[in-house]
């Protein structure tokens, strides 16, 4: 059964008309999926660092500096979203 | 994941930090969460693209303030409306036609909830049903192309599709209460 919690579907549950909702809800761009599903883990990985630069000075201050290399040196992949989020979130370390 | 996971228990699920509950959430509402983008507020790829990551970025930051883990989807129908509306505000819409008037965001997102419903009906059916629907109505395909995919005779395509929406409908009119997802076609 639907859950109880869904929408509830008028009658008449004719083949055209399921066709035709079935139809209405195609899939989003894969990419799109994965990277809202690893949200939680980009999360994590951010909140780390923030962590790591609160408690260590010398990195914090290498973070300020030279954001990219500083996370590179420091093992992290330095894709564009996730130095867009460090740096969003440089002005709290300062 | 089990098919009869309620949208309550998966937010349950997703607050105590489980992986796979998550992505299981972000799976059921990404087809909801783009169509609202794309059909009820027309908005470009691009557009949708930076809303459909904003809207499961604020479900995620706000789970905690959801007071009835049961109203998942009218919440995240919310966010999305809201997020297109500003989208539409900031003026980031390229697409020289107009914008949707509220009156038929609003109905075009009534009929994207009763799509929901229809989808997720499709998981109390077979795989097997659920992915040649699912290819047929939502991706379009041909039954050459279905027949191919899942080696199966083209010429029986119709039958099967046939056959699958009166399990769907059968399910959904509630004439199979609580029956497992049936292997036959």
């Amino acid at each position: 059964m639907v859950s109880a919690t869904s929408p509830n579907i008028p009658p008449p549950f004719g083949e055209e008309r399921l066709g035709e909702l079935l139809g209405l809800l195609p899939p989003a761009p894969l990419g799109w999926t994965l990277a809202a599903q690893e949200l939680p883990a980009a999360r994590q990985e951010l909140d780390e660092i923030v962590e790591l630069a609160r408690a260590d000075a010398e990195f914090r201050r290498r973070l300020m500096a030279d954001l990219e290399a500083a996370l590179a040196t420091a093992g992290y992949e330095t894709r564009a979203e996730l130095l867009a989020a460090v740096r969003a979130r440089l002005p709290e370390l300062e | 994941m089990s098919i009869e996971v309620t949208d309550a228990q998966l937010v349950e699920r997703c607050r105590a930090g489980e992986a796979a509950a998550w992505n299981e959430l972000v799976e059921r509402f990404s087809r909801y969460v783009y169509a609202i983008a794309v059909r009820a507020f027309r908005l470009t790829e691009h557009d949708a693209e930076d809303v459909f990551q904003d809207v499961f970025a604020r479900t995620y930051e706000r789970l905690d303030s959801l007071r009835d883990d049961a109203a998942i989807r009218p919440w995240i129908a919310q966010l999305t409306r809201n997020a297109c509306v500003d989208r539409l505000r900031t003026g980031g819409r390229e697409d020289p036609t107009p914008a949707p008037l509220e009156g038929q965001t609003d109905a075009a997102i009534e009929r994207l909830d009763e799509a929901l419903a229809v989808h997720e009906g499709l998981r109390a059916i077979s795989p097997d049903c659920r992915e040649i629907l699912d290819r047929f109505f939502t991706r379009d395909e041909s039954y050459r192309t279905i027949g191919e995919a899942l080696d199966l005779p083209a010429g029986t395509i119709a039958s099967r599709i046939s056959r699958c929406l009166a399990k769907l409908r059968a399910e959904l009119e509630g004439r199979n209460p609580g029956s497992a997802p049936s292997e036959e076609w």
